[in-house]
Order: structure tokens, then sequence, then C-alpha cells
């Protein structure tokens, strides 16, 4: 049964610049199999003068075209990233002025590795069900870490996803419902003043990834008395090209029903804007009555599964604003050098 | 650069959302927003968010750039004429200087223009990419 509560739109924004993953391979001696084997073959990265700030405000401002509905209508706006320009300082009210949200809403930026801006959509449904809020804004964006030399680095990615959620009559996609699993799980952290995270190699897979997401979605599919024939789609947080497939496979969803979200092989891991960006991709070629059922996972370790039914307003917003596929598809490419400069890697003294 | 909290506060707006002014004397707008229309010198001004698309006027490409801003060598400087003629002088982004022509059409994004370091504020604002997102324009 359908909650009092939606998506009313959707926007993406993916910067222009990739790295293949063979520049990765040469540069640090990797085995050449090694692309092949996460299923990716290129990522996304940030520009000089970009970060989880300006790709947010993209993404929102895609989002907010999108619905077009007036910004001071926003009740709240939550912004979930792990590479926070500003480690004290909201990333969130600086998008929220740049948009023209300010001064009277809610603005925060949360924290939940890449389940964090998942969290914020949680609660930005919660409020609009309970009346707080008429609109709520929720912003996915990184531009993720990762150890120089790492087997981190052929995935960690930039990107930004954006949402505004309201109530279930002007809706795209209806909420049907949530479930929520978490527990203490040290598959993946970076600690105060290190500059990358640290993880569990192969731990970040069964006890984290796979026991979070499988714990979430099983719990949802059980409350909701729904089964994986019921769904026609379903985005998996995507650390990689394969887990997703794999986690899928054991959850009982053919690939056909996870390709559709499955950007990681394209971009890399965006880690907030993730799945995510996926769902925003469905959503673009989804039909009226469709069942999407969405599942982002956050290190530390949890997960969020979604179930949301498509309303006929998908047609009439779609072309309204940038899709997910035009981000992919414009795109450039520079070498490992110009993108350690880009971001700010090389160590240089003042003249 | 060193960038101070006040200068970051006062410009905020009308850097974020490219916000200028027009004159409720002669109809003209400006950017970025002054106490006085620099065509007639009126007064009467009301602020108005300018349109984000338009093209290149005039560009010119800095190879040696002041200090903290190696990392952005080289630098695209444009004169954005915007679609309601409304010219904004700011940096181009997600090109390279080969591909930069006079009459390019360009879309305005939120980009950090300055950084005080590592320790120190930073400063977003308006810049320009060549539009590669039809939709974007409408």
């Amino acid at each position: 049964m359908a909650r009092d509560s939606g998506i009313i739109s959707w926007g993406a924004y993916v910067p222009r610049y990739r790295l293949k993953a063979e520049e990765i391979v040469y540069l640090w001696g990797w085995d050449p199999n090694i692309p092949r084997n996460l299923n990716v073959t290129e990522k996304a990265v940030e520009n000089v003068d970009e970060d989880s700030i300006t790709m947010g405000f993209e993404a929102a401002y895609n989002a907010i075209l999108r619905a077009g509905i007036n910004p001071k209508r926003i009740g709240a706006v939550f912004f979930g990233t792990e590479s926070k320009p500003y480690a004290v300082k909201p990333s969130a009210t600086v998008i929220a002025e740049a948009l023209g949200v300010t001064p009277v809403t809610m603005a925060s930026d949360l924290e939940f590795a890449c389940r964090a801006a998942s969290e914020g959509l949680r609660s930005a449904l919660a409020l609009v069900e309970s009346k707080y809020i008429e609109y709520g804004l929720v912003i996915g964006s990184d531009t993720a870490q990762a150890n120089p030399g790492d087997v981190l680095e052929y995935t960690a990615s930039s990107g930004a996803v954006a949402f505004i959620v309201g109530p279930a009559k002007e809706a795209v996609a209806i909420l049907e419902g949530v479930y929520t699993y978490v527990t203490d799980t040290p598959d993946f952290w970076r600690r105060g003043l290190s500059p990358y995270p640290k993880h569990g190699e192969a731990f970040t897979g069964e006890p984290a990834y796979f026991s979070h997401i499988e714990g979430a979605v099983r719990g949802l599919m059980e409350s909701l008395g729904l089964k994986p024939d019921d769904f026609d789609y379903a985005v998996f947080h995507q650390p990689n090209g394969t887990f997703p497939l794999r986690v899928g496979r054991r959850l009982g969803f053919p690939k056909e029903k996870i390709l559709p979200g499955l950007v990681t092989p394209l971009i890399g891991n965006t880690y907030n804007a993730s799945a995510l960006i996926g769902f925003a991709r469905v959503l673009e070629q989804a039909r009226p009555g469709q069942r999407i059922l969405v599942a982002p996972f956050g290190s530390g370790a949890g997960s969020d599964a979604y179930s949301f039914v498509v309303t006929d307003r998908v047609d009439e917003l779609r072309d309204k604003a940038p899709r997910v596929d035009d981000y992919i598809n414009a795109k450039k490419y520079v070498s490992y050098a110009v993108h350690a400069k880009m971001r700010g890697l090389y160590r240089r003294i003042a003249n | 650069m060193r960038l101070s909290p006040a200068q970051i506060w006062r410009t905020r707006i009308p850097r974020y959302r490219l916000l200028g002014k027009e004159c409720k004397k002669c109809g003209r707008r400006h950017y970025p927003p002054r106490p006085a229309c620099p065509y007639c010198g009126s007064r009467e001004l009301v602020e108005v968010e300018l349109p984000r698309t338009g093209v290149i006027e005039s560009f010119t490409v800095i190879y040696t750039v002041m200090e903290g801003f190696k990392d952005r060598a080289p630098l695209i400087i444009a004169t954005v004429k915007l679609d309601d003629g409304t010219r904004v002088v700011a940096p181009i982004t997600d090109a390279e200087p080969e591909d930069v022509r006079t009459g390019m059409r360009v879309e305005a994004v939120l980009r950090r223009i300055r950084d005080d370091g590592s320790y120190g504020l930073i400063g977003y604002g308006t810049a320009f990419r060549p539009t590669i997102l039809v939709h974007k324009t409408s």
C-alpha cells in the first residue's frame, strides 16, 4: 500500500573528465586483468575547480529545473557526502543559498560513508509524510578519495545526484515502503586527519555489502509481501561493476532488471551518488506503473531498501532537465598526470 | 590569496546566483551589481537574476598566472554576452584554449573560483562552460 510521499523530481551531474582504468594499470604496475574483474573501464573525475558542493549544486539545480517548483517551498536540504570541502562548515547552506532556498529551511550535512544521502532521503520522506515540510531536497555528492596505488583507485570517482521529495499526489514515483538495516561493521573507514580511507579488502564483501543489502531487501520484501518478480528494476549500491549483479543474483533478481541502473562500469563509484544516480537513470526510462527497488549501502555499515511505484508524471518531467546519459556521454579523457594536478596531488611550494 | 569572511559573505549571492541589477531609468542591466547604473548614473536599481546562457564575445588565455592559480593554467577569461545582452567577465571552465572561440554558446556553472590555501575560505562563484546539454538552455 502506497504511503503519502514520493519523489517529485530528480537531477544528476557527472563531471566531464574521464580517467581510463588502463592508465591506473600502467602507472602502478597492476595486473591488467583487474579492471575486467571489477567490471570498470573508466571513471569520472572532477575538474580542478569542482568539489562535492559545486557538483551537488548542479544536480540540485537540475532537480529544481525538472520539478518547476519555487525553491522557497523547500523546507529541508540534506547533503550526503564523505568528501566535504570544509571539515567544519556546512556544505548544505552553500547549495541552499545558491539555489535560493535560504533562509527558512533545515539544512545539514550527513555522514554515513556512501549511505548518508540515503539516510537524508528517508528522513526527508518522513518529514513530508508527517507534514513538517512541503518539499525536501536530498543531495548525494562525492569526489571520492582513494590512496594512490590502492585498488580502490579504479572505482573511486566523482558525481552527484539530487531528489526533490514531496507529497504522493505530485510524485513521479510514490514510496511504497522502506526498510533499514545497520550494524557496527568495520569494513571501510577514514580517520579524522587521514587523506585517504582504509578498507578491509575482502571483508568489504560478505559481512558488509552483501549482508546489509540482503538484510534490508529481504526485510522490505517481507514487510510489503513482495517478491523479486514484483519488481521491474533493481538498483543496488555499486562499489564496482560486479557486486550489484552478484547481490541481485543472490536475492533472485535477473541481471536484465539491474543493468538499466548500473552506471559504475561507465563512470565509477560515485559513493553517495552511486545507487541513487542509478535510480535517476532508471526513472529516465521507467514506464508508469512499474515498481523500482533501490538499495543504497554505506560502510560502517548499513543499507536502506526502498520500493517506489512510478506514476504518469514521469513522462512529463523526463526531458525538462539533462538526463544522466547526457552527462555520461559528454566526456573528455585526461591522463593520470593531469588528473593528479586537478586533484591537487602534487606538492608545490610558493615561489 | 587571502579571502576575508566579510568579502565572501557580501558577494555570495551575486556570485552564486548570477544576480545583477536593472536600471529603472534606462532599463539596462549590469553585472556585478553596483550602487549606480554604469550607463546613466541612476541609483534607482532593482535586483534581477540574469539568464544563465550566452555567447563568448571575447576571451584571453593567461599562461603566466598569479600564485595560487598554477594548477588552473592556462586560465581562460572571457566576456560573455548573456541572452539578455548583459555582459559578464568570468572564467571559462571544462574547455581547453584550442576549443574556445568567439560566438561559442556557454552556460553558467557554480565553481570554486578562488581558494585561500588549504586552511582558509573557498570562494565559490560563476564560471561558464561550453553548452553541451541542449536541455539546459530551455
